[in-house]
């Protein structure tokens, strides 16, 4: 059982809670994540460490509710506890000194590739972070992402905050402007990454993303999360989570995120009908 | 006359009917009723060098405990088998004892050995619905610690040696339950969840810690483990990572690794879904790749997920599946199709990436390889097409890569696996031993527990004299 230490709801649908995982932090690196079970009858879901805090034990996640699961989490409060927690899981983040990076994060991606953009930073990197969301009230992690980047663009669909527009966008207009780039760190759904990688790949930009397969146990025991990476099967969670973008079968990826819809909608409607009854 | 003619037979084991058992997940035989078990254990002719014990990986004393059974002393039989094998419920079920001790069995040239799994089976069961936990002698405490990565066979074997010669032991499982494949992969309608549940409760009854959640090698490593204090540690991974085919098409959806498919449905209970939130797909059509234990645990299990046709897909020909007869048998007995000497090449898919049809060639049998069956060779221009909406591969496990990749002191084999003594268990890192699958590959649950054993063993010599 892992108590939730505290809990805050930061936008829509999304939630920022700290928890207790008193294993987890010891052996963590930037880059890793946890698998999480809510509950007893609960699936088991990948979810990436925000932050991880050796001395309290604790690690900091940020969960969207998209699906049950997820919604069932977005119930829980301060004091409740999540049945299962473990890890940290996949390889770490190669974090080093490199001269310039771009890290961009889209949607609650950013709240992953917020440890990386800080250990970057902290690497001795000219750090130029681009987010993006779908509006203001979407937004997340600003001043903390402010706080370890040189440079900070952020965008959203409509414009209702920062500019009007998506990550890529940005991207290239850094490339228009001739701007130096040694790495780009792209995580967020997985048609960001793909656009990103494609586009970096013109300018030959290295590009690491971060892949969000559907896993269940994510010790390489099922192979539910496999990738295809410069025609090549890997498994996401022992071989990644992090992959060369400019190799990584995007429209496999998407196609295999799409496995669960039929029960994943199912599951979530008869939740919340569930909700509504009572 | 008629008597003894009966009296040649083995007793059949009762199994619920077919067309119950396919809409459940229970187990499918029954057990023996007392009547059965005394008048199967009549049988035995008590031969005075028994060879049914050569044949047992672990050495079980089996005419003895089948005398108690004619003497009417169930649990005084299920004390004595455990003398040797801690597990005696599970290894009663899933041991393929008709090529160990029933393979060696005298009574077995006419074709009837005595039914010792049954007979295991029977009194165990008897003495877990009777009597009480009952926790082993213990000797005096060592003042040394155990840590046992892994709670499958080789795993749990190692911890309740350890406890029993006094040492102190923990248990590390990287799932959150423990069991490891008699969890996750043999399914219910085999091996009854609460079995597994009973056992581990027996270790912790004996002083044993367990602790779920903990992947050595990423939530501590090996190196942490022992400056926590451990003396030694016993590695129980499994084997863990699958193979796949390597075929056009292999990553189409609907297509499941059968650790994947069956760890759906026996430790998540997809077959529960949407009361458990874990889904599976099982379409109209299946086809599961493989002819072992693995391969037939699919099958079946897609057949009580409701699927209308389950195909096995098989290289060689029935004469080399490595799965149980018993378990071919009630496949058969359930509907599952045989599609023999035939291996996939290829996978099609529609549009939204969907697998939709599976491409066959027929094989045929040349010379023999290193496993000495004949090795299958595909026959030009015989390929075929069927559709499927559903596939499992079952074609075994390499070794999982976690705990290796962190611990560059402990070498690997040719094969990946762990290169550990066979008789010791000891791998070259000082203080490091290990059993099951991780050493030899996919194996049986009591090959793991004999190597479990031995580990114990060696681990208590080790503790003893420091000599390495």
């Amino acid at each position: 059982m892992h108590k939730i230490l505290k809990k805050e709801r930061i936008g829509p649908n999304l939630n920022k809670f700290v928890i207790e995982a008193p294993l987890v932090p010891r052996n963590y690196q930037p880059g890793q994540f946890v698998i999480l079970k809510v509950d007893e009858v609960g699936e088991r879901i990948p979810i990436t460490i925000a932050e991880a805090d050796k001395d309290k034990g604790t690690i900091t996640i940020f969960v969207q509710e998209v699906g049950k699961t997820t919604y069932k989490l977005g119930e829980l409060k301060a004091g409740d506890s999540i049945f299962d927690v473990v890890g940290p899981l996949g390889h770490p983040a190669k974090v080093e000194k490199i001269g310039t990076v771009v890290t961009i994060g889209g949607g609650v991606g950013t709240a992953i590739v917020y440890p990386e953009t800080k250990a970057f930073k902290e690497a001795g990197n000219y750090v130029i972070s681009i987010i993006g969301f779908k509006n203001k009230d979407h937004v997340i992690l600003e001043e903390e992402m402010r706080k370890c980047s040189d440079e900070l663009y952020i965008l959203t669909d409509d414009g209702s905050y920062g500019k009007k527009g998506f990550t890529t966008d940005e991207l290239q207009e850094l490339e228009n402007a001739g701007r130096k780039m040694d790495l780009v760190i792209a995580i967020g759904p997985a048609i960001m990454m793909k656009k990103v990688s494609e586009m970096t790949k013109q300018y030959n930009v290295k590009t690491i993303v971060s892949l969000n397969s559907t896993m269940m146990d994510a010790t390489g025991m099922c192979g539910g999360c496999r990738v295809e990476v410069d025609g090549e099967t890997k498994f996401a969670c022992v071989d990644g989570p992090e992959f060369d973008g400019h190799k990584v079968n995007f429209d496999l990826l998407i196609k295999r995120l799409s496995t669960y819809e039929k029960q994943e909608k199912e599951a979530l409607n008869s939740y919340k009908n569930c909700k509504i009854e009572k | 006359m008629g008597d003894k003619k009966q009296k040649a037979l083995r007793e059949p084991m009762p199994k619920q009917k077919v067309k119950e058992r396919i809409k459940n997940f229970n187990e499918v035989a029954l057990g023996y009723t007392e009547e059965q078990a005394r008048k199967e254990a009549e049988r035995c002719l008590q031969c005075p060098k028994p060879l049914c014990v050569k044949g047992c990986p672990v050495d079980i004393n089996i005419p003895e405990f089948i005398k108690l059974i004619v003497e009417g002393k169930y649990i005084e039989a299920a004390n004595k088998i455990k003398e040797d094998d801690i597990l005696p419920r599970m290894t009663g079920r899933v041991c393929p004892q008709e090529d160990q001790c029933e393979a060696q069995c005298v009574l077995g040239l006419k074709g009837n050995p005595i039914a010792i799994g049954r007979l295991e089976r029977f009194v165990s069961d008897y003495e877990a619905s009777n009597s009480e936990i009952q926790v082993p002698a213990i000797l005096a405490k060592k003042n040394k610690k155990v840590a046992v990565v892994g709670s499958g066979p080789a795993g749990l074997t190692v911890a309740a040696d350890c406890a029993r010669m006094g040492y102190e032991v923990k248990i590390f499982e990287a799932l959150h339950k423990p069991g490891g494949v008699l969890a996750y992969g043999i399914p219910e309608f085999r091996l009854p969840k609460e079995i597994v549940g009973r056992e581990v409760e027996t270790l912790k009854k004996m002083g044993v810690e367990l602790e779920c959640n903990v992947i050595i090698g990423k939530t501590i490593t090996v190196k942490q483990l022992f400056e926590e204090g451990y003396d030694a540690i016993f590695l129980g991974l499994g084997a863990g990572l699958p193979r796949f085919l390597g075929v056009e098409g292999e990553n189409l959806l609907g297509i499941y690794s059968a650790n994947e498919f069956l760890t759906r449905i026996n430790l998540m209970k997809a077959y529960k879904f949407p009361e458990y939130d874990t889904p599976i797909n099982v379409g109209k059509k299946v086809a599961v790749v493989g002819g072992g234990n693995v391969a037939m645990d699919s099958a079946r299990s897609a057949i009580r997920l409701g699927a209308k046709e389950v195909h096995i897909v098989y290289r060689r020909s029935r004469q080399e599946m490595p799965a149980r007869d018993e378990e071919i048998e009630n496949a058969e007995e359930e509907g599952v199709i045989f599609d023999l000497l035939v291996n996939p090449v290829e996978f099609t898919g529609d549009e939204k990436g969907w697998v939709k049809a599976i491409r066959l060639i027929k094989m045929e049998l040349g010379e023999p390889d290193d496993s000495g069956r004949r090795r299958p060779v595909p026959i030009k221009g015989s390929e075929f097409v069927y559709d499927v909406d559903t596939v499992v591969v079952a074609i075994g496990q390499k070794a999982n890569p976690i705990l290796l990749d962190a611990t560059p002191g402990i070498k690997k084999n040719k094969w990946g696996y762990i290169d550990a003594d066979g008789e010791t268990g000891k791998t070259s890192m000082k203080g490091v031993f290990a059993g099951g699958d991780i050493v030899t590959g996919e194996a049986t649950v009591i090959a793991a527990m004999g190597a479990g054993r031995k580990a114990a063993r060696a681990i208590d010599e080790y503790l003893k004299n420091g000599k390495w």
